[in-house]
């Protein structure tokens, strides 16, 4: 009887689905002494007081055990969570040691990769502009090789998107950097989500309902007869839209 | 080997229920054993069409929910003895079909019949969405006007996204029928010409039907164009599209044949049509 009931239940309760994501977190390693190295990091974070905002940490506390013992990675862990940044993680420590602290629950064996990034952080004292906090990443693309049918909605954020075919009236290609369209574009592209302005769009056929890069955007009753039918490239142009024949 | 074809189109009124009639019926005259099944659960009109309004007793719904046996709703049409009709419930609506029972009928109906023709409603929602799901080909019924060519642009992309063949990874066949033709007015730029449809919807053209008074007496009569007037040029149209479905290549001659137009005519030539 408890079974049909434990049955009965899992047949009215809805399948829950879990869905995989990758982010970026940044990982900071202290280095002895622990003041000095505050210090430097404050130094280094008023030039680009954003970098870490809403940013996954994970500090790597290795060489803080290593000089400071059990003491010192407490301080610097109370250090770095006084300066606002969003722990996820932490690595080089024995979780053991934790044990009994309010970082107890924290994840201490994640997995990951390195990827280069020192590069967009603020070290030299005359950057004068703040570096953006977009990683550096290579830039990836995605392809996809048939048409586009109406209704359907292509959104890829990590880079551009090339279709080779042709994307329909009624369908939106939405993609992080440029948008190529081996074909009729008859739907909407909007383009730069993530590059801004350095975005373009291409097609081999201009019969597009809405045309946007980088937060500009124009429909087709903007532009004229001229461009229809045509090979046409979309570019942001010192904050306009500008709209030109490749042929 | 059955097939099961689903003759759809997301636009109503474009002639979806008349097209599945008159290929089934064009199937089975070419000697195919041929079950024309109505998805439009709740608004039923195959079986006027057909001619079999008077011999219902059981419907799709009756045999999804057990009520009754896959040969007690089959009715077998009078004047064809290769053609057979599943019709649709008209007091139930949509939500009756599921995709466990409707899987399970197309099954049983594999084992009986080469082809399986499957009358999707109009729309996008659940009954058309089950008519395609099982099809191993479609066939996107278009009238020559834009509002009508988006809505076929949009099932075909459902045709290759949420049927069972395109989960699983395989190719779905698609074939354009373009119906109520007037190539008089296509040529004068009332409305849009072959190539124009071709050309936005991209997917090999399997007939053209022109716009005809024989069909509409056909339908009237509740017969197939195909078996109340078959030398009408309707009724040639249907069966030749039949016989390309079939494997027969099939010269194009009951409307102007489609030719590409020459680059310069197409890149300056185009009109907006009118709907």
């Amino acid at each position: 009887m408890a079974d049909l009931l434990d049955r009965a239940e899992a047949l009215a309760l809805p399948y829950v689905r879990v869905r995989g994501r990758s982010f970026m977190a940044m990982v900071v390693t202290p280095e002895a002494p622990t003041a000095t190295w505050f210090a430097a990091f404050d130094q280094q974070m008023g030039r680009a007081a954003n970098f870490f905002a809403d940013r996954p940490v994970v500090a790597n506390l290795e060489a803080t055990l290593e000089e400071g013992g059990t003491d010192a990675v407490l301080i610097v862990l109370d250090g770095l969570d006084a300066r606002g940044l969003r722990l996820v993680g932490i690595e080089g420590v024995d979780a053991r040691l934790l044990a009994g602290t309010r970082w107890e629950r924290l994840p201490k064996t994640l997995h990951g990769r390195d990827v280069a990034l020192e590069a967009s952080l603020p070290l030299a004292a005359n950057s004068e502009t703040p570096a953006s906090p977009e990683p550096a990443l290579s830039a990836p693309s995605l392809l996809i090789d048939r048409p586009v049918r109406s209704g359907q909605s292509i959104v890829f954020e990590d880079g551009d998107i090339t279709i080779v075919g042709s994307v329909g009236s009624g369908a939106e290609v939405i993609a992080g950097g440029s948008i190529h369209v081996y074909g009729s574009l008859r739907g909407r592209a909007l383009a730069g989500l993530r590059t801004g302005a350095a975005a373009r769009i291409f097609c081999q056929k201009f019969e597009a309902e809405m045309v946007g890069v980088d937060q500009l955007y124009r429909t087709a009753e903007h532009w004229g007869a001229g461009l229809h039918g045509r090979a046409v490239q979309v570019l942001s142009d010192r904050g306009a839209l500008r709209l030109s024949t490749l042929d | 080997m059955s097939k099961v074809m689903v003759v759809t189109s997301g636009k109503g009124g474009v002639g979806k229920t008349t097209s599945s009639a008159s290929l089934g019926a064009a199937l089975a005259q070419a000697g195919q054993n041929v079950v024309v099944v109505d998805f439009d659960v709740g608004l039923r009109n195959l079986d006027l069409v057909m001619g079999a309004e008077r011999r219902v007793v059981f419907d799709l719904v009756n045999v999804i929910q057990g009520d009754a046996k896959l040969p007690q709703a089959l009715i077998r049409d009078k004047r064809l003895e290769t053609l057979s009709l599943l019709p649709a419930s008209q007091t139930r609506d949509k939500d009756a079909l599921t995709e466990e029972g409707v899987g399970r009928v197309i099954d049983e109906l594999r084992e009986r019949f080469d082809w399986i023709v499957c009358d999707s409603p109009a729309g996008i929602e659940k009954g058309a969405m089950l008519a395609m799901r099982f099809a191993d080909l479609g066939v996107v019924v278009t009238n020559p006007e834009v509002s009508s060519v988006r809505d076929s642009d949009r099932i075909i992309g459902m045709l290759d996204s949420k049927t069972q063949r395109a989960e699983n990874g395989d190719r779905l066949e698609k074939h354009l029928l373009l119906t109520r033709y007037d190539s008089a007015r296509a040529a004068r730029g009332e409305m849009m010409k072959v190539d124009d449809v071709l050309e936005i919807l991209a997917i090999p053209l399997l007939g053209i039907v022109a716009e005809s008074p024989d069909v509409l007496t056909a339908s009237n009569v509740g017969s197939p164009v195909t078996l109340h007037n078959p030398a009408s040029a309707a009724a040639r149209a249907y069966t030749d599209a039949a016989r390309r479905l079939l494997g027969e290549d099939v010269a194009f001659s009951s409307a102007r044949p489609p030719q590409r137009q020459g680059f310069m005519s197409r890149l300056f030539g185009r009109k907006a049509a009118a709907a």
